[in-house]
């Protein structure tokens, strides 16, 4: 395909996609922002720092990570057949320690020895907590109130990696909170520290250097379902909160038009009730640096997201999905806590697996396609993190099945 | 903006009386719409020259505690973006000379209509406009309508601010230049005077436009020193710290109106 028509070059110079992106932030944060632009575009051009991000990527993370046939899911559903990119497999537990790393490098290359995070699920904390003490640097993660409560292993992992965990008590004390509360530290220690996003939102750059960072998703999965199949796969199904897993899986196959791409956002309760459906259920906004969809009220006061899953409980989506949203190149669907939860039993059950509950919604909508799809349809699903984290939210929610 | 605006005659006199100008900062609709209104209204008479008002929003990430709260204190009590303008338009039936800057966040403005935002802004009688979150190189945005609508966009300066960027912050600001003294959020300890000072002696040397200095000024001793220098001294954290820990609103009201005039007087008599 021609590279006028590639749906690969985003953002503009002013970090647009499309309508949705943009440098939203404080003066005092503009700088720092075009700084790391800069510093950015210099290690891209450089491959010494691709060389250590790889070796990185290889021995500390463990990648590349496998693309796993589901047998006996397929088998289950009768449809479709299902893959699975084992993100779960990584170092820490998910796909977020791609993004760390990469981050990481470019803090140390900016000569930045304070690491700030935000985390929702914890899993973004324990893997900027994971790098932080691999280069022997300062960590302090900021953490909502109620996420500390439902996600305890991962605040102990976090403090065994001797990073200081903050409780954020404003507003729901969630990830949108956390956020705030980060950029608070980020706009006082603007000198001396780095702002590890874990997420494709945010100001331009970060939408963009979280994206290419974990695009090795999408770009391992391209080359395993050659080499396996001997052809691309038919539909891409990843969860959204923010949306990088996805964004990692997705991006790569932009281009490849005859590949479908389903990202599925938190439906919580209901889009008629409380979720976290930024797509589905909100309207555009300017929130923490990036134009994007919002959840948010008539008056423009951002509303509290709902989530079984930490990860996706936060009320916007990453800048280019919005715009993949506004061109239909990706379709997003909403599915509910309730049949996250039956998406997460599924794992467990057919495949052995016990997948984390943002990666639970992805498997929820398969659960309803694949019966719908041929038998040669190949569907990838990306396993962006694992479950043992989420015991004490799951527990709770299946006390009745759990006591038989 | 009209060839002397009322933020541009504001500022003249302060010049010719030889003095800085106290420039408040309040949330409009804390704790409520009626005893913000009752506030604001006081405002003039006890010695503001130029009046912030606070568009409360449910995310103000460059924020301390203090005007954390009071955001939350007045979208509890049902503030929105038509009583905000509304405010305004009752101190304007009694008040035709102190300007009046609405301060805050993109979001409420974009999600309101930048176009009808400022048609009914200009109409209530709104001066200038403070919002952190767009920087330079989102200006045509909201900054460069506002001025077709005659209203002033008021920027920003921080100690980040380099020499590098200060022509592009200081491009399309109008009426005054808000220079934060310190890196962090609202209501953080501000820095010496001394730095302050040659901070904004620096920034002279490129602009004409009047200097107000906020960020971390909460006596009237703190206001004095800065006065010395500045155009303008901004207190806002210590006048939101009073309604939050008053007992009734109007006796917020009171404890507002009675640290205003005490700054007003420090203010006054700095130089």
């Amino acid at each position: 395909m021609s590279t006028e028509t590639s749906l690969r070059q985003g953002p503009d110079a002013s970090g647009f996609f499309g309508r949705f992106g943009g440098r939203f932030v404080a003066e005092t944060l503009m700088p720092l922002i075009l700084e790391l632009q800069d510093e950015y575009e210099r290690a891209k051009q450089d491959p010494a720092f691709h060389a250590e991000l790889e070796k990185l990527q290889k021995d500390f993370v463990g990648r590349e990570t496998p693309l796993y046939l589901a047998e006996r899911l397929t088998e289950a559903l009768g449809g479709a057949k299902i893959y699975l990119k084992r993100e779960d497999l990584n170092h820490t537990g998910a796909h977020k320690i791609n993004n760390c790393l990469g981050q990481i490098l470019l803090a140390k290359r900016m000569g930045k020895k304070r690491i700030i995070a935000e985390t929702g699920a914890g899993m973004h904390g324990v893997a900027t907590a994971t790098v932080a003490a691999r280069f022997g640097m300062e960590c302090v993660i900021y953490m909502g109130s109620t996420d500390i409560h439902r996600q305890q292993p991962n605040v102990q992992r976090m403090k065994l990696l001797g990073a200081k965990v903050i409780p954020v008590t404003s507003g729901t004390g969630t990830l949108k909170d956390a956020m705030n509360e980060a950029l608070r530290d980020w706009v006082t220690n603007v000198d001396s520290t780095f702002y590890i996003i874990g997420t494709v939102a945010g100001p331009h750059p970060y939408p963009a250097l979280v994206r290419d960072f974990q695009s090795v998703i999408g770009d391992e999965t391209r080359q395993q379902m050659l080499d396996k199949e001997g052809r691309l796969p038919d539909t891409l199904v990843a969860c959204i909160g923010g949306g990088s897993n996805a964004m990692g899986l997705f991006h790569p196959f932009l281009d490849d038009t005859d590949v479908k791409m389903i990202g599925v956002e938190a439906g919580g309760e209901g889009l008629d009730k409380r979720h976290a459906a930024s797509l589905k259920g909100g309207e555009p906004g300017v929130l923490h640096g990036n134009r994007t969809f919002l959840l948010q009220s008539d008056d423009g006061q951002i509303q509290d997201a709902h989530s079984i899953s930490a990860g996706l409980d936060y009320p916007g989506i990453g800048p280019e999905h919005a715009w993949l949203h506004d061109i239909k190149r990706v379709e997003y669907v909403a599915v509910t806590d309730e049949e996250a939860l039956d998406g997460f039993k599924a794992l467990c059950k057919y495949e052995g697996i016990i997948p984390a509950l943002e990666t639970s919604h992805a498997i929820a909508h398969v659960l309803k396609l694949a019966p719908t799809l041929p038998k040669d349809h190949l569907v990838v699903i990306n396993l962006s993190g694992r479950g043992d984290k989420d015991m004490v939210t799951v527990t709770e929610h299946l006390a009745d099945e759990l006591a038989e | 903006m009209t060839a002397t605006s009322r933020m541009e005659r504001r500022f003249a006199a302060l010049k010719a009386d030889n003095r800085a100008g106290l420039v408040t900062f309040t949330t409009a609709g804390d704790p409520d719409y009626t005893h913000s209104l009752n506030t604001l209204l006081g405002l003039p008479a006890a010695g503001a020259d130029v009046i912030e008002l606070g568009m409360p929003f449910t995310d103000p990430m460059a924020d301390g505690a203090a005007i954390q709260l009071g955001s939350q204190r007045a979208l509890a009590n049902g503030q929105n973006m038509v009583k905000t303008l509304q405010m305004v338009r009752e101190l304007r039936k009694q008040d035709q000379d102190t300007p009046l800057v609405l301060m805050g966040y993109y979001n409420p403005i974009y999600r309101y209509g930048v176009e009808a935002f400022l048609e009914e802004a200009a109409e209530a009688g709104v001066d200038g406009l403070i919002v952190v979150d767009l920087p330079p190189e989102h200006d045509d945005e909201l900054c460069v309508p506002a001025a077709q609508a005659g209203i002033h966009f008021i920027r920003l300066a921080t100690p980040t601010t380099d020499a590098k960027r200060l022509p592009g912050v200081l491009a399309n600001t109008s009426g005054f230049l808000y220079y934060v003294s310190s890196t962090g959020v609202t209501g953080a300890a501000a820095p010496t005077p001394e730095k302050v000072q040659a901070e904004v002696e620096a920034i002279r040397a490129h602009t004409d436009i009047p200097i107000g200095v906020g960020f971390g000024i909460r006596t009237p001793e703190q206001a004095a020193r800065i006065a010395r220098f500045a155009d303008g001294v901004v207190v806002g954290s210590a006048l939101v710290d009073r309604i939050a820990a008053a007992e009734t609103p109007e006796a917020g009201t009171a404890s507002v109106l009675s640290l205003v005039s005490e700054l007003a007087e420090a203010v006054r008599n700095a130089r």
